[in-house]
Formats: C-alpha cells, sequence, structure tokens
C-alpha cells in the first residue's frame, strides 16, 4: 500500500533528508519519500503492518525535529 | 503568517527591545558582571531557549554538529568571556535570519501547492440512476461520472452526454478554454467551466493524467541535481571541519603565545560564520522555483537534474514529423494551368471523395462545401497511381506523375516541395495540387532562440530526402539526417553523443511513441503532448504540455536562469564565508561583524533564489 501524507511544520530541508533516510530502514517499509518543499511523506509499505510503520515514521519526524507532525 | 511566525516575531521584537534596554544600562550604570549577566540573560534565553534545547536534544540523539549547536557553542562561549551584548545579539541575528528563511520557504511552497491544486477531491458516481459522491480511488473503467460546472475532471475519460467548455491551464499553461462535446476526451486536472457532463471512465485515478502529474511534483525534488548534491555533501564534511579548525584556533596559538581568552574569541567568531545554511536552504529553493516557474507555463520538469542539464544543452536533435511540422498533410498550394484555382480543386476534391487515403483528405477538407454525390460515376482506383473517375460530363484523373504517364498526358514538375496530386480532365493536363506538413508556427522562432544561445540543431527524419531538406532550409536547422528507419535514429543520436564536448548535453524531442528509445538515450528527452498521450509522459524527462515546441525555447532560457542564480548564490555565499573565516582567524573581523556576515548572505541567497519563481518574459 502507498500513502501520502501531509508533514505540518516541516522547516529544515536537511532534516527531510534525515527523516526520508530513517523512515527507508523501518522493517516492511518498501519505499519512502519526504518531500520538504511540498511538505509531504509518502510511504510505501506493507498492508498488515502499516499503520504501525506510520506510527513508527511520526516517532523518527518528532525525534528529528520535535515539531514536526504527521496529518492522518 | 502562521502561528509559529508570529510567535517568533513577537520573541525577535520583544528581545531586541531587552536587549536595547540591557545596552543602555549597562552604558549608563555600568554594573559589575554578577548584575550585567543576568539582565543580559533574559532577552538571551527568550529568543535562543529553543536554539539551547535543539541542540541539547539532538546531541541525546546523536546528532551533532548542526546549526543549534554552531549557535549555542558560539553564544555560551561569548558569555564566559563576557561578551554579553554581542551573546544576544549573535542569537538575535539568527533568529531573524531563521524567520526570513521560513517566511521564504513558505512563499515558495505557497506558489507550488497553487499548481498541486489540481487534486481532485471527490468523483459524483452515478450508478443504477442515483448519484453518490466517492472518493476518486473508487472508481473504475467503465463508470459513469457527473460533473458539474466549477468542478474538477477527477478521471480520464470520454463524454457520453451534454457539452461545456473545460479550462486547461492548470495542465497546460493555456488560458483560453477549451470547447467540448459528446465523444470528446476529458482529461482530469481540467476544470469544467459551463456545462453538466457525463463521463465515462477510461483510466482508473493511480493511472490518470492528474495523478501522473501529482507524483511527477511531488517526485520532482528526489531528482537531485549536480549542484544540489555537492551541497549537500559540502554541508556533511563542512561542518564538523570548521568546528575542528575553530578548536585548533583556540588550543594551538595559546600553547604559544598563551593569550586563551583572545584565541577563544577568535574561535568563536570563526563558528558563527561557519554555519552553512545559506547554501543548504537556497540552492534547493532556487531549483524548486525554477521547477515551479516553469510548470506554471505548461512544461513539466521531472526533476532538477534535468533542469540543470537542460542548462548545458549543447546539441539539440528534432523528429521532423509531429514535432517541427503539424504532422497532418494540408494543401500548402494549387497550380491549375487554365482553369481556376477553385475548378481545380473543385475537381480533385470530387475524384477523391470515395477515398480516405490521407492525401484524399486533406484535398477534401480543404474544399470544404458539400460534394453532390450523384455527379460521381465509374471510380477506378488505381494502387500506388491514384483515380480515374467521371464527374459530371468530364473524365477526371487525380494522381501522382505514374498515373499521368500511363495515360501517355505530360505532367508539369512543381518547384515546391510536398506531394503533388496531379489532375487531368478529359485526357488533358489540368495542373496539380501541393500537398505537405505544414511546419508548426512556433518551431523556426525556436530553433533561433536555440542557435542565439549556442546550441546545435539536428533534424532526423524517416521522411525523403527533398522534404527533409526543405523543411531544415526553411528553419534554418543546422544538420539534417533522412530517410532514416527508427534504429538509424538510435545510432545519429549515439554517434552525435560522443561528438559533444564532456560536460555539453544532448536534448532530443520527439513525439514520444516510436522514438522511446531515442528520447530514454538522450541527455534530455522533451515530449511534445503531455493531454492524453501517457507514454510520453512517462518516457520523457521534460513534457511540454500544450505541444507548443516554441515552449523548447522558454525552458532553455528559464534552466539558464536558474542556474546562474544557483552558481551566483555559490559563488557569494562561499566567497564570504572563506573570507571572513581569514579574517577571522586574524582576529579582523568581530563576532558582530561574523553575524552579519553569515545572517547578510543567507538573506540575500535566499532572496536571489525566490528570483527563479518570478518568470521573466
Amino acid at each position: 500500500m502507498k500513502k501520502n501524507y501531509k508533514l505540518q511544520d516541516l522547516d529544515c530541508a536537511n532534516c527531510a533528508a534525515k527523516m526520508e533516510a530513517a523512515i527507508k530502514k523501518l522493517d516492511g517499509v518498501n519505499d519512502a519519500k519526504v518531500s520538504f518543499m511540498t511538505q509531504r511523506l509518502t510511504i510505501d509499505a506493507d498492508d498488515e503492518k502499516f499503520e504501525a510503520i506510520v506510527d513508527e515514521a511520526a516517532k523518527i519526524c518528532k525525534k528529528i525535529e520535535p515539531d514536526c507532525l504527521i496529518v492522518r | 503568517m502562521s502561528k509559529k511566525q508570529k510567535k517568533s516575531l513577537l520573541r525577535i521584537i520583544l528581545s531586541a527591545v531587552l536587549l536595547i534596554a540591557a545596552a543602555v544600562f549597562e552604558h549608563i550604570a555600568e554594573p559589575s558582571w554578577y548584575i550585567a549577566l543576568p539582565i543580559f540573560l533574559v532577552p538571551y534565553i527568550i529568543i535562543g531557549y529553543d536554539v539551547l534545547v535543539k541542540s541539547v536534544k539532538n546531541i541525546a540523539h546523536g546528532q551533532v554538529f548542526d546549526e543549534n549547536f554552531l549557535m549555542a557553542i558560539a553564544t555560551i562561549g561569548a558569555i564566559a568571556t563576557g561578551q554579553y551584548p554581542e551573546a544576544v545579539f549573535v542569537m538575535l541575528f539568527y533568529q531573524v535570519g531563521e524567520f526570513f528563511q521560513n517566511w521564504a520557504v513558505g512563499k515558495s511552497r505557497q506558489s507550488i501547492s497553487e499548481l498541486m491544486d489540481i487534486r481532485p477531491d471527490y468523483a459524483n458516481l452515478i450508478k443504477d440512476g442515483e448519484i453518490t459522491t466517492v472518493d476518486p480511488y473508487d472508481v473504475v473503467i467503465g463508470d459513469i461520472i457527473l460533473i458539474k460546472p466549477g468542478e474538477k475532471i477527477p478521471l480520464d475519460g470520454e463524454i457520453i452526454e451534454g457539452s461545456s467548455s473545460f479550462d486547461t491551464s492548470a495542465l497546460t499553461g493555456e488560458s483560453l478554454p477549451r470547447d467540448v462535446g459528446v465523444s470528446d476526451k476529458a482529461t482530469s486536472g481540467c476544470v469544467n467551466l459551463s456545462g453538466v457532463i457525463k463521463v465515462k471512465v477510461t483510466s482508473e485515478f493511480g493511472e490518470s493524467t492528474v495523478n501522473k502529474i501529482l507524483e511527477l511534483i511531488e517526485e520532482s525534488s528526489s531528482n537531485k541535481a549536480a549542484s544540489e548534491d555537492f551541497i549537500t555533501k559540502f554541508a556533511k564534511y563542512y561542518t564538523p571541519i570548521v568546528v575542528f579548525c575553530a578548536l585548533a584556533l583556540a588550543i594551538i596559538p595559546t600553547i604559544f603565545t598563551g593569550e586563551f581568552k583572545m584565541w577563544l574569541m577568535r574561535a568563536l567568531t570563526f563558528l558563527v560564520i561557519s554555519c552553512p545554511c545559506a547554501l543548504v536552504i537556497s540552492i534547493p529553493l532556487s531549483f524548486f522555483g525554477g521547477i515551479g516557474g516553469a510548470s506554471r507555463k505548461g512544461i513539466l520538469i521531472k526533476g532538477s537534474c534535468y533542469l540543470e542539464n537542460l542548462s548545458k544543452a549543447e546539441i539539440a536533435v528534432f523528429d521532423k514529423t509531429g514535432t517541427l511540422t503539424e504532422g497532418t498533410f494540408s494543401v500548402t498550394a494549387v497550380h491549375p494551368t487554365d482553369i481556376s484555382e477553385e475548378e481545380l480543386i473543385e475537381y480533385a476534391a470530387y475524384a477523391e471523395y470515395f477515398s480516405e487515403h490521407p492525401i484524399a483528405c486533406s484535398v477534401k477538407s480543404f474544399y470544404g462545401k458539400e460534394i453532390d454525390k450523384s455527379k460521381i460515376h465509374d471510380v477506378k482506383e488505381f494502387a500506388g497511381h491514384g483515380i480515374e473517375a467521371e464527374i459530371g460530363e468530364h473524365k477526371i484523373l487525380a494522381g501522382n506523375k505514374k498515373l499521368c504517364e500511363m495515360h501517355g498526358i505530360e505532367a508539369d514538375d512543381c518547384e515546391q516541395t510536398g506531394t503533388i496530386l496531379h489532375i487531368c480532365i478529359d485526357w488533358k493536363y489540368a495542373g496539380h495540387i501541393v500537398i505537405s506538413d505544414k511546419i508548426k508556427e512556433n518551431s523556426a522562432k525556436m530553433i533561433t532562440e536555440l542557435k542565439n544561445n549556442g546550441v546545435k540543431n539536428v533534424m532526423l527524419t524517416g521522411d525523403r530526402d527533398a522534404v527533409g531538406k526543405d523543411v531544415a532550409n526553411t528553419l534554418g536547422i543546422d544538420e539534417v539526417h533522412t530517410e532514416l528507419l527508427p534504429t538509424d535514429k538510435v545510432n545519429i543520436v549515439e554517434e552525435l553523443i560522443t561528438k559533444k564536448s564532456k560536460n555539453g548535453k544532448l536534448l532530443f524531442s520527439g513525439d514520444g511513441i516510436n522514438d522511446a528509445p531515442v528520447l530514454a538515450r538522450a541527455d534530455i528527452g522533451i515530449a511534445m503532448g503531455g493531454i492524453g498521450s501517457d507514454a510520453s509522459i512517462e518516457a520523457a524527462d521534460i513534457v511540454i504540455m500544450d505541444d507548443d515546441i516554441g515552449k523548447i525555447g522558454t525552458a532553455l532560457k528559464l534552466s539558464k536562469r536558474t542556474l546562474k542564480i544557483v552558481k551566483e548564490n555559490i559563488a557569494f555565499a562561499l566567497g564570504i564565508k572563506i573570507s571572513f573565516l581569514i579574517l577571522g582567524a586574524f582576529g579582523i573581523t568581530t563576532m558582530w561583524m561574523a553575524v552579519f556576515a553569515d545572517v547578510g548572505v543567507s538573506v540575500i541567497a535566499i532572496l536571489n533564489s525566490m528570483r527563479t519563481l518570478r518568470e521573466k518574459n
């Protein structure tokens, strides 16, 4: 399944790159993209783990940029 | 302004006021350090608490050496050496820069999100006579959807009921509405302007034009340009190197001279200048602005690397039919011998009435009047030659030279190139009609524009030598290869690629379907015809949405301008930083000047990169 989320308060271009790298490494993720300019996160991951993966991704974003939220 | 921006503006103003008050107080009262320190700490904490918190948090997460860390170290160091106003000022100015960056990025994002506005939110599905609003994802091929005036076309399809006009500007940049009716194509992403229409869906949302374009725009930032990659790598090494240099600057001279405080101050100044933010933010911003500006003109660029390649274009290769020319045949000249032009065309149209050959169709459409079928008798078609027919009282021959020779009639030669249709009336030569592929309106303008930018133009065609050379001469093309098979085209492009200089790029523009291998081989593949042609959207690196060949020139100018701005920013930011690093190491710059240099460079670089968004004609 592939889904696209809006990222709120993504303010730093470097952080977007770090987030993308970290989310890609999550178990069950086939591909992930964080676009700084469009403020969007695209996750392509296994169906059964999808919700858990998005939760993990939200944690990663928070860790790298404390204000950043995934709008679901 | 967002809530966050308002808050930081308030903090900037508040701490600036407090800083001025504290500085005035210090100047008049000259208090000892244990009174001055808390007075300056108030504005320092107000403006800098988030930077301090972030730098501690990031170190805890193992992310050292970011800008927060640099700012925290430099200001704490300044406080430790008794430079309180400097510490507050550095932090204040850093936040002003951040605020400004935020604003600029928000601005660029906004203009891009206007483009992203084409995403349809729903579709009105008609099932069993009832209309339900559903997610476009849930509509399948063959479903019927209803589109009311003012709504976006959610999926590609064919109009089965009603007529309307479409606003295609989001896709093509073309402001004139397009009139549509039954059996016309409805392209997703357009806006329905006037009438209620029913559309039979021909592709699922994932495959629809609008979704493809959205994916393209969203993914365009992942195809990074070489200069963008350079900056990312540069920032990765640059910050740690500068931090260690600063450390060395604080320690090594101290060992020999013993003046620790002075060298520490110089090291801190060094740190303030070291932040690579100006580059890290302004380079991607420039590219993104360039891509955004292009898409507003109906030019889709799939990534900043293609924008960069385009600016280095050295050879431009074009397919003839359908790219430089319309790809449809039309009558370009009528040369009768004794009768009038109208009569000649009339006889030709009557003779060709039953034929579906492209030549026949163009003659009929040029004639444009009703044809009285009862006048046509005894039509005989000779394959590869032409037609013999009886029109009213006359025996008409319409065909090529061979047809005339077959009947022993001498045909005139024509000075114009194209397909010649000779007409004989009652076994006597009556004249000929020239039918050729019309050159697109903007082709010549585009070729001249490319030439002026130092690009060599090459034309490839499968067409006859005479026709190909004629088109090339009219347009002023430098090199032409004719009578080619599709595989020959790839070979010629391969050969041209070896001929160009090392950094030069080869661009190819074709209609994208039979030219797919060449599009893939070229450094930059430009496809014409975004609307409804899926193959071309996928194969090419740049798609010109409204088929206007003239936009290649526009895209080239735009890419050159973007790259110029990028280079300006790199040279300017690095130049200033390096000279200030050197001056700082020798103690010539103070920390005040260092902050001005750092924030000033960022602000100027950002302002400069925002120019890419504004289109210049």
